[in-house]
């Protein structure tokens, strides 16, 4: 069931002018799926896998629209390649929507894990990240949004257990 | 016929239309052959030839090609389920299929055994599947143009490159005229 959060992120991507979105499952980010579904605002094709996302993303982009992929934190060991090679190599705006698994809150011990490296990768990355802990924090997203058309990178907004379980 | 005589045979045809090409050898024989504003070179990420063309053809109306290799499209084997799954009557995915991994010296891929990529994409919902001799790819490919039909074509080709060298474009400019060409076209 979506929330007042999961809407006011899908009117955020919707007002910045992302008309492509794909995404893996997530129980965190399932709310904001459903309504980008649901939404005409939207084309919305969900992917195997996130590299395979990007690549749709980047031909969206190159089509005239901008872009967002949903995805959980695990999945940065999975793009590192596709980050460095396409999406920065050719100057590509792309915002990551991404739940940060294994933080405070979690109860899935491997998930810890992969949440120990994904600052490191982002930052090796020289990705800008932004990290959500509260529900207040998606006010931040228009903001976050526009940035990453502007400069053309690749930007990361993570969205952790306490801001999930905040949003009303 | 080999990737690099395939690709001069279509050449006629694919040059009014926006190409999204493989990694590596397909990349650099296209761009010593002809090169086109209207071709996207894949510079690196091997693998999502397929997935970028679907994607933009998804979200424009104009024709796409996305020029993949075998061994590249069996990295990203799934794309071909989301290709199966979505519509977009102007994109057409021609897969040469020459059963090696040409740019790192001709090994052989599993196509060359007993994987049938052709069966695996009609499997994976893509309509309009079919295996074709490299000689009769141009027809196969004109007509899938004009009846504006998703396609999945592979090209049946024999393993080897020819020499050709390193793309010297900048990738700015390369993604930059690329998205001009689209409008313009």
């Amino acid at each position: 069931m979506a929330t007042a959060t999961d809407q006011k992120i899908v009117d955020s991507l919707a007002r910045c002018g992302v008309g492509f979105l794909t995404s893996v499952p997530c129980k965190q980010l399932a709310g904001v799926i459903e309504l980008a579904d649901k939404s005409d605002q939207f084309m919305h094709v969900p992917c195997n896998k996130e590299d395979e996302g990007m690549g749709l993303c980047a031909g969206a982009y190159m089509g005239g629209r901008q872009s967002c992929i949903i995805m959980q934190n695990t999945a940065l060991g999975v793009v590192v390649n596709t980050l460095a090679t396409l999406i920065q190599f050719y100057h590509i705006p792309l915002p990551m929507l991404i739940s940060y698994r294994g933080e405070i809150g979690e109860k899935v011990a491997c998930q810890v894990e992969m949440a120990l490296h994904t600052k490191a990768i982002l930052d090796q990355l020289h990705i800008p990240t932004y990290h959500f802990s509260d529900s207040r924090d998606v006010q931040r997203l228009d903001g976050i949004l526009t940035h990453a058309q502007m400069s053309r990178k690749p930007i990361a907004v993570l969205t952790d257990a306490t801001f999930w379980r905040s949003a009303q | 016929m080999i990737r690099y005589e395939l690709l001069k045979s279509i050449l006629p045809i694919i040059r009014d239309h926006l190409v999204v090409c493989n990694i590596g050898a397909p990349s650099q024989e296209l761009y010593a052959l002809d090169d086109q504003e209207t071709n996207f070179y894949m510079l690196g990420t091997m693998g999502l030839c397929s997935s970028i063309g679907f994607g933009l053809a998804l979200a424009q109306e104009k024709t796409v090609i996305a020029i993949d290799g075998d061994g590249s499209v069996l990295t990203n084997l799934a794309t071909l389920s989301t290709i199966g799954n979505h519509q977009a009557d102007n994109f057409i995915l021609l897969i040469v299929d020459n059963g090696s991994y040409g740019s790192t010296g001709d090994q052989p891929t599993y196509t060359s055994g007993r994987t049938s990529l052709a069966k695996v994409a009609a499997a994976c919902g893509c309509e309009n599947t079919a295996s074709v001799p490299a000689e009769n790819v141009g027809e196969v490919l004109r007509e899938a143009i004009a009846m504006r039909r998703q396609s999945v074509i592979i090209a049946e080709c024999q393993s080897g490159n020819v020499d050709v060298p390193v793309i010297d474009l900048d990738p700015v400019n390369i993604i930059e005229r690329f998205k001009t060409q689209i409008q313009d076209i």
